[in-house]
């Protein structure tokens, strides 16, 4: 696989738009001059108004290096300059300055053993994950751990659920298990074995992971850390 | 493609502010927390703080050491390449020239690596960090540093891309070469200008 870096901005065209009520949005795009992903990179997105005024957004791809198309799953943030946009306004047809793949670090090339933990909308990246590592045939390397409030805050969810992983609802039960967050015994349980682990959502959830990891006895030095959101 | 976004008209966040460098936008009062490791638990007793390297005197600070250096402060904008910047911010610690002043770097030192408590590190040229464009700062808003922005103690080059101003910095190296850090490796820029937009690597 290569790890193009992606030095010019390009042009993606929506082919796919799919909404979840208020929270996500799901573009499936076409790129012109591609260059094959790691799973765990991102892409950049740019809007541009008639005056040049820019905004720009970096988003994690959903989508299998091997798809045509590349797959991002939005989540619209409140007064999301870019989400909203992206939520309320583009169809099927429309053109995006886009740039990548980018990142190097919290990718996953198939072969290391990890436990990937996501919060919310930081599933997407495994998303990627899973689907190259399904089709690669190496699904037995990668345990995924999936947080949120509830089956509605937490994209991909079925998939999620046809693959395996493991999934703390903290609002409300799902099958057997009662709503809580994850439990430092679960991650124990899940992380045996495990030479690396992913860690991917909001500033607190990455924290209380940590340290949740911590205390299931993963060394800090194995653990690789994607965090979004703001703080006050 | 045409050469705007059908529909976007960038109303709702522009405010036409000249501080804000290109494809950045004003984050209010939030502080986005961005690192790729975990955050570490820093010991103030046996934390310390080292400029080596290509120096006339390699010299190693402990906390109380680095707090009798004159104090300094900063206040000003910060600029994340993830599009945030943060107007107005105080921060206050130590000039890096005031540990420079003690180390001397050597005249052959063109170029440093700065390196923290977690192994993250990441290059700068010498120039981007002495003549009051550089501090090692323990306070924000006139409060410690907290721990998830690099508290106690952290790198602040305010007028480069925030990635370069290292969190938990425990070391400062001088060479006489530039030698790529963490992010840098990883794809983004050697020398991280807002204002030049150099953002990844391959921008100018």
């Amino acid at each position: 696989m290569t790890e193009a870096i992606a030095s010019s901005w390009t042009t993606g065209t929506v082919r796919e738009v799919e909404r979840f009520g208020e929270t996500y949005v799901r573009l499936r795009i076409e790129v012109a001059d591609r260059h094959d992903h790691v799973p765990g990179q991102h892409y950049v997105v740019r809007l541009r108004a008639p005056d040049g005024y820019t905004a720009q957004r970096s988003y994690s791809l959903a989508s299998d290096p091997a798809d045509p198309l590349i797959e991002l799953m939005v989540e619209c943030l409140p007064r999301g300059e870019v989400s909203g946009f992206l939520h309320d306004v583009v169809e099927a047809g429309d053109e995006l300055e886009l740039r990548g793949p980018i990142g190097r670090w919290f990718v996953w090339g198939g072969e290391v053993p990890s436990l990937c933990v996501a919060g919310g909308s930081g599933v997407v990246p495994f998303i990627s994950m899973l689907r190259y590592a399904r089709r690669m045939g190496t699904a037995s390397h990668l345990t995924i751990v999936a947080s949120a409030q509830t089956r509605e805050r937490l994209p991909y969810i079925e998939e999620l659920e046809e693959f395996g992983a493991f999934i703390a609802l903290t609002r409300e039960n799902h099958g057997d298990r009662v709503a809580a967050h994850i439990y430092p015994d679960e991650l124990a349980e899940l992380s045996k074995g495990i030479e690396r682990a992913y860690v991917c959502g909001s500033a607190g959830f990455v924290s209380f992971v940590g340290r949740s990891l911590g205390e299931a006895g993963v060394p800090s030095d194995i653990v690789r850390v994607e965090q979004f959101g703001a703080t006050g | 493609m045409a050469n705007f976004t059908r529909g976007f008209t960038g109303g709702a966040r522009r405010g036409g502010d000249t501080r804000l460098p290109p494809g950045q936008y004003d984050t209010g009062a939030t502080w986005p927390v961005l690192t790729a490791e975990l955050t570490p638990t820093i010991d103030l007793e046996t934390w310390t703080m080292t400029v080596d390297g290509l120096v006339e005197k390699p010299t190693t600070w402990d906390w109380r050491g680095i707090h009798a250096l004159p104090s300094s402060s900063y206040f000003g904008d910060i600029h994340c390449v993830t599009t945030w910047t943060k107007f107005d911010t105080t921060f206050a610690g130590v000039s890096v020239d005031a540990l420079l002043e003690i180390a001397k770097p050597k005249p052959e030192a063109t170029h440093v690596m700065a390196t923290s408590t977690t192994g993250y590190n990441t290059n700068l040229p010498l120039d981007d960090i002495t003549g009051g464009k550089a501090w090692i700062v323990w306070e924000f808003d006139g409060k410690p540093l907290a721990p998830e922005h690099g508290g106690p103690v952290r790198l602040l080059v305010p007028h480069l891309y925030f990635w370069k101003s290292a969190k938990w910095i425990t070391r400062i190296e001088l060479m006489d070469h530039d030698e790529q850090g963490f992010w840098e490796r990883n794809g983004y820029h050697d020398r991280g200008d807002p204002w030049l937009e150099q953002r990844y690597q391959g921008d100018a």
